[in-house]
């Protein structure tokens, strides 16, 4: 194997370091530049976003796997990894960060600081990373970079007259910004002969390589052919390549402290080299590097296939995507009303967002998902507690004590027209005001404590609609509470339909009681009897919806002698009934659920 | 003429011309034709038969059945003309659907001259509001008029179509339509409940909420009364939109559901013969063109295969009196019969008033269970003449 020359012993020569941006300040677009005045790529080579790979990564303007690239400034070598900015992935962002001495704070110059750009920055100052801070955007007539520079300086403490004016776009600034990187960022320390320390802060599937990890070495030498060891997984693997991206991907001997690259082990399933992972040698072990966790989903849904013949395909392709995500989690589960499917646990929203998007996309399924739901913590009158991630496993309310769910600490950073109204959408989610601090005149942050299940259906949604989407929003856990929380079932001629058994606050119970059985009452076809929808908490009923019964099909005459047409109709009824779900003795076409589970979206 | 055979064989004659379109026909028809393209159609229609009796291996008619659009818009000497070119049975039923305003003393004494043995009058409502709702032109006194004269002329059967449901016609507005139509003691009526057939201009004035669409419920209702009352008139039915007095039954309506053999000649109109079911080109001056230059007018077909065939009969048959052959231990049909939608006459499943209406979704049910239904009784062939 040809291997990258190495000549860079002196680690002083080294900066490692983080862009963090909110969506569309133009993170991605100064990666670009920098690619471009660090010649890393070959002009006839470059495209836009040239980081982002992923197709959905392009078109939503986000980064969802962090990247990384080495490159040749003036004499020093820069690591540049590029996170993902969205607050499901805030563990994400927190390995990423652990892997550099410093960020490029990147602001918009006429938007100001966002909600999760500032939680990611005070992530950054608790693990004491050099700050440098970059106003984006100045060729826009609308920028006020004083403005958004004062901002900074009242909220991060970081001086106004700091703050780097540049544009991604023309590359203005840019040339300046990696002199500032390199001036205020330190170098990295450690000794290249302790035991070896490296943090894996991103892992991803190969279909032809297996699992390749973006690695930094924190202490000792990371070298190709090593015997290696995976503390948490607790398994030794052997180095089959190390190399750094140029941003090509190019094996070399050995990774110093400081450095940052991937490695290839052989190892078949992301799983098995998850985000915060610390690599050692087997011979002489070091422990853990600090801030490892298990990722934890927190929201969850059914996923079914709306074909019922798909439900092989799509669980081989939850397969192969759990290979590339180990943070989501799936289980076989069935319905009555959807048939069989998956109960999928994600990070956040975006996150079940994009594993459904990936699923009908890349493996080109048509899927249903029932509306999202929490994790709660069920208290049986007996003592027991249950785990409970689907709200039709909610125990029965007479064996029921109380049920808790998980709250959140909410930010908002919003311009200070939209506080009215953002006040009241949270008061509705039963939000809890901890903090409202003005920024600057323009622009207040609000702290709300919120149980995290009236965020994750449309709170986002709202949030956006009600800000024209000025305001941003991150949050972060804050542990489970007591709640009054009522299971509500809906009946369909008496018999519970699973798919829309859900979990809300008592006050609110009604409303969707009412919402439901009406929106039924309109997709489900008449029966030959009457149908009563209902909906419940335990024996109670709260709404009731009939669906009168059918009395008579069509009855058109036979015209001309036309009998294809009228077998035609009859063939397209027998198939019709083939596909019916039975709910006790009411046929519902499937379709009539998804309609239904679609409005709800 | 030759004389009468055991094999039943229709001819069904298109005639695709309207004085002008009701609002919910969806059926081809055509308004503001030249008397050349009438000329030209009927010379089609000629051709067209006498190639077929020629080229296939036709009985004759047993059953023809001229009907549009509004073939007495025709000239009789026209319609005869047609007639004339099928070879049929001596007791062959002919029936011409007449519109009560274009059918005159005068034509329909060539009818009758000529061999037509059965009229068929559209009716749709005896009243004015609703037969203006439906975009209809006659008013109820011609109906009768005609009915008169279809008598003293020595027609002995005749049908009389109606259809209900329309938008603003009450329950009493139905009811006195039956009234009016029974008290002409009619030996046939076909009722048949309006239905919005996409791109009619019915379909336009429902979507565009100009008027209300059909209500299944007011429908149902109605049909219970005509049924009920149909029957105290001494009127059975004998398939779900048809009621006759005994004998009276129309022999060439039989052949549809009996999946029996027909001829179809001008545009638009279907055949059954051999194992095929086919139908013509739609327009008139396509069917023309084609017949003139191609030697057939046909657009389609389709050969059905022994399931879909034995489906087919079920479905066709169940629509009848007779119903279908059934073994009364399979699941489904127990279960129709206990919901009330049919009853059992020692081994025919046949469907209920109830199960009339709901026939469609019976069938398909039926149909889905698999092997419920096993096969067609051996219906007996018409009894009377139509």
């Amino acid at each position: 194997m040809r291997l990258y020359p190495r000549r860079v012993p002196d680690i002083s020569a080294n900066r490692c370091f983080s862009l963090l941006a909110h969506i569309d300040h133009g993170k991605s677009t100064l990666a670009d530049r920098i690619l471009e005045i660090c010649k890393a790529v070959d002009p006839r080579d470059m495209r836009a976003q040239y980081l982002d790979s992923m197709d959905i990564e392009r078109e939503r303007g986000i980064t969802i796997k962090a990247q990384n690239v080495r490159l040749n400034h003036k004499g020093h070598i820069l690591n540049l990894i590029d996170t993902p900015g969205h607050v499901d992935f805030s563990y994400e962002v927190s390995r990423s960060l652990a892997a550099c001495e410093g960020i490029v704070l990147l602001v918009d110059a006429s938007q100001g600081i966002e909600a999760q750009t500032l939680a990611n920055c005070y992530l950054a100052m608790e693990h004491d990373l050099a700050i440098v801070a970059a106003l984006n955007k100045i060729d826009l007539p609308s920028a006020d970079p004083d403005r958004v520079a004062a901002e900074i300086e009242r909220v991060l403490g970081i001086p106004a007259s700091e703050c780097l004016p540049i544009s991604a776009k023309t590359g203005a600034g840019v040339p300046e910004l990696l002199d500032a990187i390199i001036e205020h960022i330190p170098a990295p320390t450690g000794d290249p002969d302790a035991p070896l320390q490296a943090l894996i802060f991103d892992s991803y599937y190969d279909a032809y390589r297996g699992v390749v990890s973006s690695i930094r070495v924190v202490e000792g030498t990371l070298k190709s052919n090593a015997r290696l060891r995976y503390v948490q997984a607790n398994a030794t693997h052997d180095a089959e390549e190390v190399g750094v991206r140029l941003p090509a991907p190019t094996p070399v001997e050995s990774l110093g402290p400081g450095e940052v690259g991937y490695i290839i082990a052989g190892i078949k399933d992301v799983g098995a080299a998850r985000v915060g992972e610390t690599v050692t040698e087997a011979v002489r072990s070091a422990p853990a590097l600090v801030g490892y966790r298990d990722p934890k989903p927190m929201v969850f849904c059914g996923l079914y296939p709306i074909d019922g013949d798909e439900f092989t395909e799509l669980r081989e392709a939850l397969e192969k995507l759990r290979l590339n995500d180990a943070s989501f989690t799936y289980e076989p589960e069935s319905s009555g009303a959807l048939g069989f499917g998956f109960r999928c646990g994600f990070l956040g929203l975006l996150h079940m967002e994009i594993v459904r998007e990936r699923l009908e996309r890349e493996y080109r399924l048509s899927l249903i998902a029932t509306s999202p739901n929490v994790e709660y913590l069920a208290h049986r009158t007996d003592g027991g507690v249950e785990v409970v991630d689907n709200p039709s496993a909610m125990p029965q309310s007479n064996t029921l004590d109380f049920i808790e769910e998980p709250y959140v600490t909410v930010t908002i950073l919003t311009p200070t027209d939209y506080v009215g109204t953002l006040m009241e959408l949270c008061r509705q989610r039963r939000g809890d005001m901890k903090k409202m601090e003005y920024l600057s005149e323009a622009r207040v942050e609000l702290a709300y404590e919120l149980p995290l299940g009236e965020i994750v259906l449309d709170f986002f949604d709202q949030l956006k609609s009600r800000t024209k989407g000025y305001a941003s929003l991150d949050y972060e856990p804050l542990g489970m509470r007591r709640s009054e929380l009522v299971k509500v079932d809906v009946l369909l001629n008496a018999v519970p339909v699973d798919a829309f058994s859900t979990i809300v606050h008592r006050d609110k119970a009604y409303e969707y009681g009412k919402k439901m059985t009406s929106k039924l009452r309109e997709l489900i076809p008449r029966q030959l009897f009457d149908v009563p929808i209902q909906a419940a908490i335990g024996g109670r009923i709260i709404a009731r919806e009939t669906v009168k019964a059918k009395r008579k099909d069509v009855l058109a005459k036979c015209y001309g002698g036309d009998i294809t047409r009228k077998r035609k109709l009859i063939e397209r009824q027998k198939e019709g009934k083939k596909r019916m779900k039975q709910i006790g003795r009411v046929e519902v076409p499937q379709e009539a659920f998804i309609s239904a589970l679609k409005l709800e979206e | 003429m030759t004389p009468a055979l055991d094999r039943p064989f229709g001819v069904y004659v298109h005639i695709p011309f309207c004085a002008a379109r009701c609002d919910y026909c969806d059926f081809a028809t055509w308004t503001d034709r030249s008397g050349e393209l009438i000329t030209a159609y009927v010379d089609a229609c000629v051709t067209d038969v006498t190639r077929r009796y020629t080229r296939e291996d036709c009985p004759p008619a047993t059953s023809i059945f001229f009907g549009g659009g509004t073939p007495s818009l025709l000239p009789a000497g026209e319609l005869v003309r047609i007639l004339d070119a099928i070879p049929r049975v001596s007791d062959a039923e002919v029936t011409v659907e007449c519109n009560p305003e274009s059918a005159d003393e005068a034509k329909l004494r060539s009818y009758r001259d000529h061999g037509v043995t059965r009229l068929s009058f559209g009716v749709q409502s005896m009243v004015p509001h609703v037969l203006l709702s439906l975009g209809r032109v006659h008013n109820p006194e011609s109906v009768e008029r005609c009915v008169g004269t279809a008598r003293d002329l020595g027609f002995e059967t005749f049908n009389l179509d109606l259809i209900y449901g329309a938008s603003g016609e009450s329950t009493d507005d139905w009811r006195r339509t039956i009234e009016r139509v029974l008290e002409l003691d009619p030996p046939h009526i076909s009722a048949s409940a309006l239905t919005v057939e996409s791109g009619t201009p019915l379909a336009r004035r429902v979507g565009e909420g100009e008027c209300a669409a059909p209500d299944d419920d007011d429908q149902a209702e109605k049909y219970i009364t005509a049924d009920e009352l149909f029957a105290d008139a001494g009127l059975d039915w004998y398939e779900i939109s048809n009621w006759a007095r005994p004998g009276n039954e129309c022999r060439h309506n039989r052949l549809y559901w009996d999946q029996g053999e027909y001829l179809g000649i001008g545009c638009a109109a279907h055949g059954h013969t051999g194992a095929l079911r086919w139908w013509n080109v739609r327009t008139p001056e396509r069917y023309v063109d084609l017949v003139r230059h191609d030697g057939t007018a046909e657009a389609g077909s389709e050969a059905l295969g022994e399931s879909a065939r034995s489906e087919e009969a079920i479905t066709l048959s169940l629509r009848t009196r007779s119903g279908v052959v059934a073994d009364p231990v399979q699941v489904e049909c127990s279960r129709i019969v206990e919901e009330g939608l049919a009853t059992w006459e020692s081994a025919n499943l046949v469907l209920t008033q109830r199960g009339r209406l709901l026939a469609n979704d019976a069938t398909a049910r039926l149909l889905a269970a698999g092997d419920v239904v096993r096969e067609l009784a051996p219906t007996g062939r018409p009894a009377g003449r139509g």
